[in-house]
């Protein structure tokens, strides 16, 4: 009994006038060190986007999905509902949605919608298959402290894993460098999506984010040259953010006078005065409570927000202050114990922090976990309910769409299925919480990126041409 | 590669102590009536009870009398399976994976050969990590040992009881694990060459057989290995005891078959991420494998065609499959040894039914390792390893409501049950919200 509404007309003028997200606040626009403009013969100026997005939207026809469970990640999930998509955007979710002209409409009956899945902890491309020396990217382990690196100068857009983890119904990630430095560089946001070039998966508008990591890590892999110790390491963090704070006054100062040379440019320099600036989101490793609040300290010293602690397995010693300083979790929901700073790791982790208030996502950091996310959810969903915390599955769903999209600076653009957003959306065989469930199909802006019943519709990467054999029949 | 994908694995003693006291009281009778029984060696039984008495399995069935004064479970739409085996594991002998005072899971042998190294003799059996294990429902592990040499050791099959390494010890040795595939861990520069150790070994081993008088004299020539590793590799020549290869690219996975075949070996595969494309030589060489249901990823030269139908299709070729966990991020061989009903369940969204899936992590893998006999199924004789499930085994939200293992339930909380409780409730301040 679906009401069905064909105008054109009507549409269009919806899509052009689709408010943002009520309560969403705006993503800021980057801020530039300076106004000057870069051009032939002009003056190289930092943070001026130099290797700016080119993915652009691919045209596709309206979709409606309709007779479908809808899980919105922005309240409860629709039974037997339907959403409308048109121009790369959510039009309307609902009980019933109008049918635009054109559309490709979907009888999604026993299936489910979700958001995209949004992993903030990726290191796909960084550390892409078949893996080797020559693949090897994701850390610059030649100093502790490399602010100067961009992950995105590493990813290679031809790993394999890009097609699995879309398979797995991912349509975001951030990837990050590794985390064998203090301060590891820049992460950067990419759309699961095919190109030749690595600006062609960049998300547009997404901030980037620096790599920082607590701990073992660090001090194992400098334990010669140093830091060598936890408190090494605290040090390394100091001094570098004392070498910030005074580059970001320089560069602050003549983008204001404009009085004489600028000065000289530091390519590091240029990464932390802008988190500093609250430009950059910070991403930080850390496994231990006590060190996490030791961190938190750091960053109220330089004037800096953590953004996400990552991995974060004793996020649940410290839930209370995670969520009172409004920060992020990116957890795993099972691993723990394969080094001293995890053995404290509990299955609880994700339900607890989450409970407490803190904006928790289940992260992979794991190319095979990636894919799986759905499945992760559930596991930590699970535990939360072993563990007497009533976990539902509209509050789990959020632990891989909207709280991700959040830590990443995104939930204006993604993570629920609310008009005016960016359709990114998974269309599941089941109850995304069942372990039977496999996404399939998958849009990224209303174009139809994954179909698992159409082999045509599965990308396959250059790499696997000849060298990957797949079942006759089958598919990832 | 600083990811955090580590392997693991050790920690205390207080959880040990407790585990001793726990167990509940033996040489009792114990009925399980009203669930749905999937006995794996026969058909469900809607209904069904099953009697374990003295830790022994005594009655599988729809109408069996339930003796008076018995202690009854209700498990009226409960299921009720035996108890799982994860055969790819390195419980009690990887606690911390990067703490190397916690591992003993790899023996430095000789010439990269360490027949003789049984894995389950350093066994920690106070791990932390068992509890957790068996409270997920599984009830037996194979210990394998780890590295990348020729030979790196004997499997045993552990069942997940209370005592030490040496009262868990189902069976050993289960089979000698090798490898063909990596050509750096066992010291060669090509995979021929590994081939080529290979037979020295197998020769030798008979060379030593024939000759041992002479050996003892020392008037033998030089052997590969040194005389206990000659020694443990004698069964394996006599195809006695299987030689479980690791290989994943179906080259490999061919040669460890021609092996088999010319020297009478008896073998399993382990890994086997492209074993479906031999998946025929696989079934009529009668060789089982150990796979994944999770691996997707052209990882390595060596497993670039992996895919999430292989346990399905080597299934329907008429390979036994036994699926193991060995790719799905989260340490499945220690502190996530559960993971294998995920494995399995994703086997079964990728072409296994469930029957035959639920059989991957049961009987299958009782029956290649030679201990169909104790554990595996719910029939009269075997142990009592029984769980009752609140649902299908391989749903993440279904819970292992009891697990008896040698008709024992252990109840007490386990070191991350005890974490969670002591944090559910967080005190104002930063102070400890409770130190005991």
């Amino acid at each position: 009994m679906r009401r069905q509404l064909v105008s054109i007309a009507v549409l269009a003028g919806a899509i052009a006038c689709a408010p943002a997200k009520p309560g969403s606040p705006p993503s800021p626009a980057t801020r530039k060190d300076s106004t000057t403009q870069t051009g032939l013969g002009g003056m190289s100026v930092p943070n001026a986007d130099p290797f700016p997005s080119t993915y652009a939207r691919v045209q596709s026809a309206p979709l409606v999905i309709r007779n479908v469970n809808v899980m919105t990640a922005a309240g409860p999930m629709i039974r037997n509902g339907a959403i409308s998509v048109a121009n790369g955007k959510i039009i309307s979710v609902g009980t019933v949605v109008d049918v635009p002209a054109g559309a490709t409409v979907i009888d999604g009956a026993g299936k489910y919608v979700t958001p995209g899945i949004i992993d903030t902890h990726s290191h796909l491309g960084v550390y892409a298959a078949p893996g080797g020396q020559a693949l090897s990217d994701g850390n610059e382990a030649t100093n502790p402290v490399t602010p100067y690196v961009w992950a995105e100068h590493s990813v290679w857009p031809q790993d394999p894993q890009f097609p699995r983890n879309l398979a797995g119904g991912v349509t975001t990630l951030q990837v990050l460098p590794g985390s064998a430095n203090l301060i590891g560089g820049r992460s950067v946001v990419l759309k699961v999506v095919p190109a030749r070039t690595v600006q062609g998966m960049k998300f547009p508008g997404a901030k980037y984010g620096l790599k920082m990591a607590c701990g073992e890590n660090p001090k194992r892999v400098y334990a010669i040259r140093g830091p060598s110790t936890r408190m090494g390491n605290v040090a390394g963090y100091r001094t570098a953010w004392i070498q910030a704070e005074a580059y970001r006054r320089k560069w602050d100062k003549w983008n204001k006078d404009h009085k004489g040379d600028p000065p000289t440019r530091d390519l590091g320099m240029e990464t932390l005065a802008d988190v500093l600036r609250g430009n950059i989101l910070v991403h930080n490793h850390c496994y231990r409570a006590d060190e996490m609040a030791q961190m938190i300290d750091i960053s109220k010293e330089f004037g800096y927000k953590i953004r996400a602690f990552h991995h974060g397995v004793e996020s649940y010693k410290i839930a209370d202050i995670l969520a009172r300083e409004n920060i992020g979790g990116s957890l795993w929901a099972d691993w723990g114990s394969f080094k001293m700073e995890a053995i404290d790791a509990i299955k609880a982790n994700v339900a607890l922090s989450s409970n407490a208030g803190v904006k928790v996502a289940v992260h992979s950091d794991d190319p095979s976990g990636s894919q799986r996310l759905n499945q992760e959810a559930a596991k930590a969903m699970a535990a939360g309910i072993a563990a007497g915390i009533p976990i539902t599955e509209d509050m789990a769903i959020k632990w891989v769409t909207i709280n991700p999209a959040w830590q990443l600076g995104l939930d204006d653009k993604i993570g629920s299925l609310e008009p005016g957003k960016n359709a990114d959306l998974i269309l599941w065989t089941a109850d995304p919480f069942s372990v039977y469930a496999k996404p399939e199909k998958v849009w990224i802006d209303g174009t139809m990126y994954f179909d698992r019943l159409d082999a045509r519709e599965q990308w396959r990467t250059d790499f696997e041409l000849g060298f990957v054999q797949t079942p006759a029949g089958m598919n990832r | 590669m600083i990811n955090e994908r580590n392997h693991v694995t050790r920690f205390a003693t207080a959880v040990a102590a407790l585990s001793l006291l726990t167990a509940s009281l033996p040489a009792q009778t114990i009925a399980i009536t009203g669930g749905k029984v999937y006995p794996v060696s026969g058909p469900p039984i809607e209904n069904g009870t099953v009697i374990i008495r003295d830790g022994k399995i005594v009655a599988v069935g729809a109408s069996i009398a339930v003796p008076a004064g018995v202690q009854r479970i209700d498990a009226t739409g409960k299921w009720v399976t035996p108890g799982l085996i994860n055969s790819s594991t390195t419980l009690g002998l990887n606690e911390i994976g990067q703490v190397r005072d916690t591992r003993d899971d790899a023996a430095k042998g000789k010439d990269y050969i360490a027949a003789a190294f049984r894995v389950w003799e350093g066994l920690n059996a106070t791990s932390v990590l068992i509890a957790p294990a068996r409270r997920d429902g599984i009830t037996n592990v194979v210990v394998l040992p780890t590295g990348d040499q020729l030979v790196s050791g004997q499997a045993a099959m552990l069942t997940l009881s209370d005592g030490m390494g040496s009262d868990m010890v189902l069976k050993t040795p289960i089979a000698m694990v090798a490898q063909i595939q990596n050509t750096g861990g066992a010291g060669v520069g090509a995979r021929g060459e590994l081939l080529v150790r290979l037979r020295e070994l197998i020769e030798d081993t008979r060379a030593f057989m024939k000759n041992r008088a002479a050996y003892e004299k020392a008037e033998t020539r030089d052997y590969i290995a040194s005389r206990l590793d000659l020694e443990a590799m004698i069964p394996v020549v006599e195809g006695k005891l299987a030689l479980l290869v690791s290989a994943d690219k179906s080259t490999d996975i061919d040669a460890a078959l021609r092996i088999a075949r010319e020297n009478g070996l008896k073998i399993i595969i382990g890994g086997g991420a492209e074993a479906w494309l031999v998946a025929d030589k696989l079934a009529a060489a009668h060789v089982p494998v150990l796979t994944g249901a999770m691996n997707n990823i052209p990882s390595s030269f060596a497993s670039l065609s992996s895919s999430q139908e292989n346990a399905a299709l080597l299934h329907r070729a008429g390979v036994q499959v036994i699926v193991i966990g060995n790719a799905g991020g989260g340490d499945e061989e220690a502190f996530n040894v559960r993971n294998i009903k995920q494995e399995a369940g994703n086997a079964v969204a990728y072409g296994m039914t469930w029957n035959d899936a639920l059989r991957a992590v049961t009987l299958t893998p009782a029956e290649v390792f030679g201990v169909a006999d104790r554990i595996g199924s719910l029939q009269p004789g075997r142990d009592g390893n029984v769980v009752i499930w609140s649902g299908d085994p391989f749903e993440f939200t279904s819970v292992a409501e009891h697990v008896y293992v040698r008709g024992r339930e252990y109840t007490a909380p386990d070191r991350q049950q005890m974490l969670t409780e002591r944090y559910r409730h967080l005190p104002p301040g930063q102070g400890m919200p409770v130190i005991r």
